[in-house]
């Protein structure tokens, strides 16, 4: 049964709407249900998930009835983790077989927020292994399709998530974004994914990575909903010494205005290195054309739109492979097989080196091995000033790029806007063994990332019937900008089609098979 | 051209605690070549007098009250250990016999 009492189907709801039902006499334990009943159906061939728990999900869910809570705030609403959030007493393996069957002894903080708020964790979703990938073809444990082409990818890394939220298995779920991996698998697959300003959401508990760039995220179906979920994450935690100590943002409140249209007074700058004249190499004529389209757009609302010039963000590729395997050697050196997870070669024969080798060997995958390689090359003496120190200076000259196009006495513009991939989503299998290849899905996403400043992708058309995404670029803790002009954009566009982007998917899977466009 | 040889490889992994079969040299060496010939690009950059940047909240010194919480309990952190052996994590042996 995946319907409501009055037969309406709430998975295919929007977090908005899904609060509203629950406020109308709907059932967390009903809701609950009907996304269990999507998860059986569907899941084997979509590969959203890793992990899921129906009846611990159930059991919450009635609690959240018995309590009476349903409806109140996110209480009762289903989400989905990626499985790089550390959850307690439920497995977490970050993608990797190095952690198989590992059960956290703690929650992370945005795990333990949404509990807090009376969500309901319908399971934990596939990735690319700690992270590291633009196709989640890098999980260890299953391959995870894109609901609108299943022999193309969902994105990555945070696959599963827009997998999961764009096939219907989840209303929203949570992502993790490093160098690109909630904007891209979020613009591949229709969804509103953001990136909030580094520090402003909590770390704690998430499977380290590069840590001077990971920030968990929403990935939702709306504007409006990512905004809600955003709010429920967000904020300083002192478990996080890298955590931003400011106020949570308003968000959905600015989403909610930002759908009235009118955009007079604000300033958008559109990226020339990001597909602009000159620099259009690596990106698909359908994408530059639909997000050219979607400026036209927020000229009509009254934005003014000029070009900005960011010279730097040309280097961001470079600069961001060499930073992120250099943080991440250092980083996977925990998974040494004595404290969690998998050891290999114990025989009372092998020395510790030798097991710690076996089993790092045995547990990663071939993108983690490169990536710990490349960062131990880029991080060792003799090499350090050529690749990560000149990275490092690079990461500055993102920034000022950033600070020049945002400031007053430079461009004035209060967005940057490109597009968040140079393609749409690309057939699984076809960048599997070329690894340069793969990092270039993350051109456009890398800038911002590398400058920490936030930015959003939201849905802006479709090219050979396939989601292209728009990223919006603002400044620190400017978040609302990326929620404003996405919510202007997302209304316009639903508007001129006359429904939600996502309908366009749910259309299509009822149609025979042939009868798409 | 920057290219890394099966050498420099072997010599990097074993750096990095990964013991690599010779499939995976001969994979890594080229792959990790084409990589590093990318992101060589950074040696172009004009970043004369340009200071780093390891971090983009520049933050230092973040204190938090010195008060005893408690900790995890134990018995559940070992719970995660590949091996556990009188309420400590067992380790392989670090010393060679005739050391």
């Amino acid at each position: 049964m995946t319907s409501s009492s009055d037969g309406t189907d709430v998975t295919g709801m929007t977090v908005g709407e899904l609060q509203a039902a629950l406020k109308d006499g709907a059932t967390a334990a009903g809701v609950t249900q009907a996304y269990l009943d999507r998860i059986a159906a569907d899941d084997d061939s979509l590969g959203a998930y890793l992990h899921v728990d129906p009846d611990a999900a159930l059991e919450r869910a009635a609690a959240v009835d018995a309590a009476g809570a349903a409806g109140t705030g996110l209480a009762g609403i289903p989400v989905a983790l990626k499985d790089v959030v550390v959850t307690k007493g439920i497995p977490t393996t970050s993608g990797s077989r190095i952690l198989e069957g590992w059960k956290p002894p703690y929650d992370a903080t945005v795990a333990a927020r949404l509990e807090a708020a009376g969500t309901v964790l319908l399971g934990k979703t596939n990735m690319d292994e700690f992270a590291m990938g633009s196709s989640t073809e890098n999980s260890a444990y299953r391959v995870t399709r894109n609901p609108w082409d299943p022999e193309r990818i969902p994105g990555g890394s945070s696959g599963g998530s827009s997998a999961a939220v764009a096939g219907g298995l989840a209303p929203w779920a949570i992502g993790t974004d490093t160098g690109g991996s909630i904007r891209q698998p979020a613009a591949l697959t229709g969804l509103v994914g953001h990136k909030p300003t580094y520090g402003s959401v909590s770390r704690f508990g998430l499977i380290a990575f590069s840590s001077s760039l990971d920030q968990a995220g929403p990935m939702a179906r709306t504007v409006h909903d990512a905004a809600l979920l955003h709010e429920a994450i967000g904020g300083h935690d002192p478990l996080d010494s890298t955590s931003i100590d400011s106020p949570v943002p308003v968000l959905a409140e600015c989403a909610r205005r930002g759908a009235d249209g009118d955009l007079s007074g604000l300033t958008v700058g559109v990226v020339r290195e990001l597909g602009g004249e000159g620099h259009t190499d690596g990106y698909e004529q359908g994408v530059l054309d639909r997000v050219a389209e979607a400026v036209a757009l927020l000229e009509s609302m009254g934005a003014e739109v000029r070009e900005v010039s960011c010279p730097a963000f040309d280097l961001a590729l470079a600069a961001y492979y060499l930073i992120a395997p250099s943080e991440a050697s250092s980083n996977l050196s925990r998974f040494d097989g004595v404290r969690y997870g998998l050891r290999v070669g114990d025989d009372g024969v092998h020395d510790l080196d030798e097991v710690m080798a076996l089993t790092r060997e045995q547990g990663f995958g071939p993108e983690v091995k490169r990536r710990i390689i490349l960062g131990t090359y880029a991080l060792s003496s003799g090499y350090y000033e050529a690749y990560y120190g000149q990275a490092q200076k690079v990461r500055t000259l993102i920034s000022r790029d950033f600070n020049a196009a945002f400031d007053a006495e430079g461009a004035g513009v209060d967005v940057l806007v490109s597009p968040t991939t140079p393609t749409v989503a690309f057939p699984l299998g076809s960048r599997v063994d070329d690894p340069v290849a793969m990092y270039a899905a993350d051109l456009c996403t890398l800038p911002a990332s590398l400058a920490g400043v936030p930015a959003m992708s939201v849905p802006c058309g479709l090219s050979d019937g396939l989601p292209v995404g728009f990223q919006i670029m603002a400044p620190a803790l400017a978040d609302d900008r990326c929620y404003q002009v996405g919510a202007a954009l997302e209304a316009a566009q639903d508007a001129a089609r006359g429904s939600r982007f996502l309908d366009q998917l749910t259309r299509r899977a009822a149609e025979p098979v042939g009868g798409a466009a | 051209m920057s290219t890394l040889s099966r050498k420099d490889v072997a010599h990097l992994a074993r750096l990095s605690r990964l013991a690599v079969t010779d499939e995976e040299l001969d994979l890594y060496a080229g792959q990790l070549s084409a990589v590093l010939d990318a992101v060589a690009q950074v040696q172009q950059a004009p970043v004369e007098d340009v200071p780093p940047t390891t971090h983009a909240v520049p933050m230092t010194n973040v204190y938090r009250d010195d008060v005893v919480r408690p900790s995890l309990p134990r018995d559940l952190v070992l719970a995660g250990a590949p091996a556990a052996e009188d309420g400590r994590f067992r380790v392989p042996r670090i010393l060679q016999e005739e050391a």
